[in-house]
């Protein structure tokens, strides 16, 4: 329990140094506000649009193919701490799996989910 | 932490449906990168699969098995729904063929998510495991959600993908919690070790059971389509593709009902103290507002979408009964039930055409002097669906009302024969309209050889099962 | 702290995606909740299956990860057709079939 207290400790202190500083700040820092200063850079290029836009289609089909692919790797940490129980026939069982997605993944590319254009 | 699998519970045989079934579904997925325009191709090689998946259904001898830590059984309920599935989804595919030409589906992938939600369906009547029934349902949900939008131009057919799509999803959530309040509960996820320990010791009056299991009936009330949870069946049928709909109406509402049998009959027995009064509730209120429903209809699809409401109303009896009875007369009312619904879609897909799926009730005016084969077709599967003797459906109904009664459940029959009677109101409206209203516009049918043939078939079945039901009754009673 | 202590987060989770679910009209929204509602399922059995030792609570909880991702896919993919062909993203105006 003790280290939690010392932790705690620190974190009240970080805390109270970070609201320290920013109250201090916004009390004693001098403020004239023009339109000019207001801009998200006072500086350089003047934005033309928000930030919120559009991305196109396309990267929320690469994303989806991803995810699909990406979340079944997670039968691979089971098995793998498995592994020397499950011997051969664990194996070849993660082959079988593997290979299937690889039916998978051939079916994308043949079908053109993987084309940029 | 005992070891998970043991490996002599391994048997690769007892799942043999499963994997050529899959083999089937990853092939055609294949073929289709080289099968060029003509998808017809990959249809027949689909049902070759499907045949092939009837034949390994019989792998297993000396039923039941049990294999995989007992998480997957082989006994007489799973292969005569093997055979129901395999049946039903053949016939989709069937319908299917003129129908996507004429609509310009030109998605070969239709026929291998046929494919792949079959084997859900397989794994979800064939699983005694909490884990496995989630497994099915959600193989045989996601490929109905693809199935349902696969007119992707189609404003309707969208939105059916959708609204099927959140409330299947939403559906699924309480499921999940009430398997995962089950396993809190008893410890396991394997039904037949649940049911041991209730039948043992003291989980009997365990509250998170009981949360648990009114949570399952919820899931598995959406899945089914049974009031309350109904509501989304008359848009999704309404807006999926038609030989979607047909399809979506037999197979996977049949899983659903296994595993719902598998649960609440096989496992739950001894605590359907306060499940058997949910049930009968939520039985009772199906057959009402499905009938009631499907009387205000005018649009075709949306009378059987209701229509096939109230039969789950009556389904959910056969459940309430739980024992080999009542299974049987579900394998018999679904396989019934089966035929009528494939007969009905072909004949609703014969009469539409590109563009105009002529789906309004009035369109259907006069087709009795114009058409009167098809007519005559159309009405003995509305009388069947009403359940008037000598056909199908009515054995099916009259079988099921029997299993009820022997079980002590007489107001709910009265009320069941009560609803086959308003049921018939607008299955005969259908029939008015064929033959005692003016047609209001031309016919143009679309027959194709295939078409004809499923509805000869279901015709065949239709008559065959209501005159000479016994072998396939014996069959499912074994 | 005994299992009720996970009991009642899970169920709180479960209650906010399903509040969520049947409040918000976005369909993306919408999607989020449903996640949120497998999550606190997630979390109970991962909670009871360190309270009760057997690790079918762990595997049952991999499991609806895969399965939550590849319906979450099918979802977007849905809701991208429909937005393809509408232009907007509102359950309320998605509504062509009734009666």
């Amino acid at each position: 329990m003790t280290e939690y207290f010392f932790i705690s400790v620190f974190a009240i202190v970080a805390l109270i140094i970070i609201g320290a500083l920013l109250a201090l700040s916004t009390i004693l820092g001098p403020r004239n506000p023009t339109p000019q200063k207001l801009i998200p850079y006072e500086c350089g290029i003047i934005p033309t649009e928000e930030a919120k836009g559009r991305y196109p289609v396309r990267f929320a089909t690469i994303a989806m193919l991803f995810i699909i692919f990406d979340i079944e790797v997670v039968f691979m940490y089971p098995w793998a701490v498995a592994l020397d129980q499950l011997q051969l026939f664990g194996l070849i069982e993660m082959v079988a799996f593997i290979a299937i997605l690889g039916v998978a993944y051939v079916y994308i590319w043949g079908r053109g989910g993987l084309e940029w254009d | 932490m005992e070891p998970i699998l043991a490996p002599e519970s391994i048997d690769l045989v007892s799942i043999a449906p499963v994997l050529v079934l899959t083999v089937f579904a990853m092939g055609v997925m294949v073929l289709d990168l080289f099968a060029g325009k003509s998808k017809t191709l990959l249809a027949f090689v689909s049902i070759v699969g499907l045949l092939m998946t009837a034949i390994s259904a019989f792998a297993k001898v000396g039923l039941p098995v049990f294999s995989f830590n007992d998480s997957y059984t082989v006994d007489h309920l799973s292969v005569c729904f093997i055979l129901i599935f395999t049946l039903s989804s053949a016939l989709a595919i069937l319908i299917s063929i003129d129908y996507n030409d004429r609509e310009n589906i030109k998605a070969g992938e239709f026929y291998s998510l046929v494919l792949f939600c079959t084997v859900g369906m397989i794994v979800l009547a064939s699983s005694t495991d909490l884990i496995m029934i989630f497994l099915g349902i959600e193989i045989v949900s996601i490929c109905l959600y693809v199935l349902a939008g696969i007119r992707r131009n189609h404003l309707k057919s969208n939105e059916a993908a959708l609204k099927y799509f959140l409330l299947g999803a939403f559906a699924t959530g309480f499921l999940l919690y009430g398997m995962a309040l089950m396993y809190g509960a008893t410890g396991t996820t394997n039904l037949i070790s649940i049911a041991d320990l209730i039948k043992s010791d003291g989980v009997k009056s365990e509250p998170l059971l009981m949360i648990g299991a009114v949570l399952l009936l919820i899931g598995f009330g959406f899945k089914v389509a049974s009031v309350p949870f109904h509501m989304w069946a008359p848009d999704v049928y309404q807006g999926a593709p038609s030989p979607v709909t047909a399809f979506m109406a037999v197979g996977p509402k049949a899983a659903a009902l296994v595993a719902f049998f598998r649960v609440f009959a096989e496992t739950l027995p001894e605590i359907s103290f306060f499940w058997e009064t949910l049930l009968v509730t939520i039985s009772i209120l199906t057959m009402f507002i499905g009938n009631l429903g499907a009387i205000m209809q005018t649009n075709i699809k949306r009378l059987l979408a209701y229509s096939s409401v109230s039969h789950v109303g009556y389904i959910l009896m056969a459940v309430l009964v739980k024992n080999t009875l009542g299974s049987a007369s579900l394998i018999f009312y679904m396989v019934t039930y089966a035929f009528m619904i494939f007969g009905v879609f072909a004949i609703i897909i014969m009469l539409g055409r590109k563009g105009d799926e002529n789906l309004e009730i009035e369109g259907y005016s006069g087709l009795g002097f114009k058409h009167p084969v098809i007519a005559l077709c159309m009405t003995v599967f509305m009388l069947s669906l009403g359940g008037l003797p000598p056909l199908a459906g009515f054995v099916a109904k009259f079988y099921i009302f029997n299993a009820a009664l022997q079980e002590g459940f007489l107001m709910l029959v009265i009320i069941a024969v009560l609803n086959s009677a308003i049921s018939l109101y607008y299955y005969l409206k259908v029939i008015v309209y064929m033959y005692m209203k003016e047609p209001v516009r031309e016919f143009q049918l679309s027959i194709t050889p295939i078409t004809l043939f499923v509805v000869a078939l279901a015709i065949i079945g239709t008559i065959q099962l209501g005159i000479f039901p016994d072998p396939i009754l014996s069959l499912a009673q074994q | 702290m005994g299992h009720q202590f996970v009991l009642i987060i899970s169920a709180t989770i479960f209650c906010i995606g399903t509040a969520g679910f049947l409040i918000r009209k976005n369909p993306l929204i919408m999607l989020m909740s449903v996640e949120l509602m497998l999550n606190s399922v997630n979390f109970l059995l991962v909670g009871y299956s360190s309270f009760l030792k057997t690790l079918d609570g762990q595997i049952f909880a991999l499991i609806i990860m895969t399965v939550a991702a590849a319906e979450v896919v099918v979802g977007l993919a849905i809701i991208l057709t429909i937005f393809r062909t509408r232009h907007e993203l509102n359950v309320d105006h998605i509504n062509v079939l009734k009666g």
